[in-house]
């Protein structure tokens, strides 16, 4: 190993000396790559929020209720973030199982745009109240852990949202939202469970469609 | 709410009630094991959209949109003032004593300072407000929650909770204020504050939800179990992952 690595070396060094700054580039890089991606969860969940609050509160076509500015929004900041593919394996529980490629393929696609949209009036509809992330209480190790972040409105109950997130090789994303203790995959898993017994896995992505389909018309 | 509005409330479940046995369909199998009465909930149900649809939800977005700000929070601190004081006895009842201190600590003071909790003083003090219930309460001792109903008007609640409300309706101080119509005022004025204050979570659902009736139940009964958790509830087993 000692010999082949110096003779690796030594044959770099001899005859390819040019190409050296381009190795260590290529390394430096490779190097800050999972140093960003290993963003820790809980200031992953922070950073982002606040960013998001922030556009909501600074960005004037937000302010106005722009509903396309919104998602664009959250398509660019928030979406890339989401477990889309293990959300919708766990909303659709057994039935995702013996789904084709192609099933899972446009079931992702639409549950994706119905949480999307979703998000678009949570968000509105949070836009005046503070967000605070709690301090994570996990073994730095874990690659599975909930993320507590509470709602501050004046005169109200906070309400918690937590986030369920696990550990993938581009960063923490998360697979679910817990809102006031209301998981939305729970949530779904019910609704997905009955629109699968009604008309399959196709009668249940028909839904979805008339559903995003419906909301695009509003 | 009082035992006027108990009483009314139990003549229009009665009339549902009647109704859903008219014309539910047997054939219908309840798609969740905490709902065995489905096909009579969701007939309730369809009632409800209709009834809240055409008067109580036009009322409520009106009271939103044409009351001042103000006066809007100063009814809905002094509601949540008196939702203070139950939450306070069902600490006490769940032998919460640093739950039932901030709450009995916030009754006191903004009955006494805050004009009968029409100012929320206590929470510009930054004590956290509770949100203890009778239903909460049977649910710590231990009492199952029993069906889920769908109730036209009232809502989304279990056998446990219901019996919680009517506990709740039959001790309210309201219901012991011994001039009649201004007992009455503040019933009506309670329950617009009450519809007024689900209306954002309602567009939600209406985002959300691709059949409303089945994502309502389960929200309603994920918060429930997390409020009588604490908000630390036990991890459900799946059957599927």
């Amino acid at each position: 190993m000692t010999n082949s690595s110096r003779r690796m070396s030594a044959y770099i060094s001899k005859q390819h000396l040019g190409l050296l700054p381009a190795l260590v580039a290529m390394l430096a890089a490779l190097l800050a790559l999972p140093a960003f991606a290993q963003e820790a969860p809980d200031a992953l969940v922070k950073r982002v929020s606040e960013e998001a609050i922030a556009i909501i509160k600074s960005d004037p076509k937000v302010q106005a209720g722009d509903q396309a500015r919104i998602r664009e929004l959250i398509e660019t900041k928030l979406a890339p973030h989401f477990d889309i593919d293990r959300m919708t394996a766990l909303a659709a529980g057994r039935a995702y199982r013996t789904a084709t490629p192609e099933q899972k393929k446009e079931l992702g696609e639409q549950f994706k745009t119905l949480l999307i949209r979703t998000y678009s009036s949570a968000l509105n509809q949070y836009r005046d109240q503070t967000i605070e992330a709690k301090p994570l209480r996990a073994d730095p190790n874990a690659t599975d852990v909930t993320v507590r972040t509470e709602v501050i409105r004046p005169g109200q109950p906070p309400v918690q949202i937590d986030y369920s997130m696990t550990k993938t090789p581009s960063g923490w994303k998360a697979y679910d939202v817990i809102v006031g203790g209301v998981s939305l995959v729970t949530n779904y898993r019910d609704e997905f469970t009955q629109q699968v017994q009604a008309g399959g896995i196709d009668g249940l992505i028909r839904s979805l469609q008339a559903k995003n389909g419906a909301g695009a018309a509003k | 709410m009082d035992k006027l509005t108990m009483r009314r409330m139990l003549v229009v479940f009665a009339a549902a009630a009647l109704l859903a046995g008219c014309t539910a369909t047997p054939s219908r199998e309840a798609s969740s094991a905490d709902d065995p009465f489905e096909p009579m909930n969701r007939v309730s149900y369809r009632v409800h959209e209709v009834v809240d649809g055409q008067i109580i939800r036009p009322f409520a977005q009106a009271y939103v949109d044409y009351t001042p700000r103000l006066v809007q929070q100063g009814i809905r601190n002094f509601f949540g003032n008196i939702d203070d004081l139950f939450s306070f006895v069902n600490a006490v009842l769940q032998n919460k004593p640093e739950k039932a201190g901030h709450d009995l600590g916030r009754f006191i003071t903004n009955t006494g300072f805050g004009l009968l909790g029409i100012i929320d003083i206590a929470s510009d003090a930054g004590v956290p407000k509770g949100e203890e219930d009778f239903g909460q309460t049977f649910g710590v001792w231990g009492i199952p929650q029993g069906p889920y109903l769908f109730i036209p008007v009232f809502g989304p609640t279990t056998v446990r909770d219901g019996t919680g409300w009517v506990v709740r309706a039959y001790t309210s101080p309201i219901g012991y204020i011994s001039d009649v119509p201004l007992r009455n005022v503040l019933i009506g004025i309670g329950a617009v504050d009450l519809r007024a204050s689900a209306l954002q979570a309602e567009s939600l659902v209406n985002q959300a939800a691709i059949d409303r009736y089945t994502f309502i139940r389960r929200a309603y009964l994920q918060r429930r179990r997390y409020l009588v958790y604490d908000g630390q509830p036990p991890p459900l087993k799946e059957d599927d992952e």
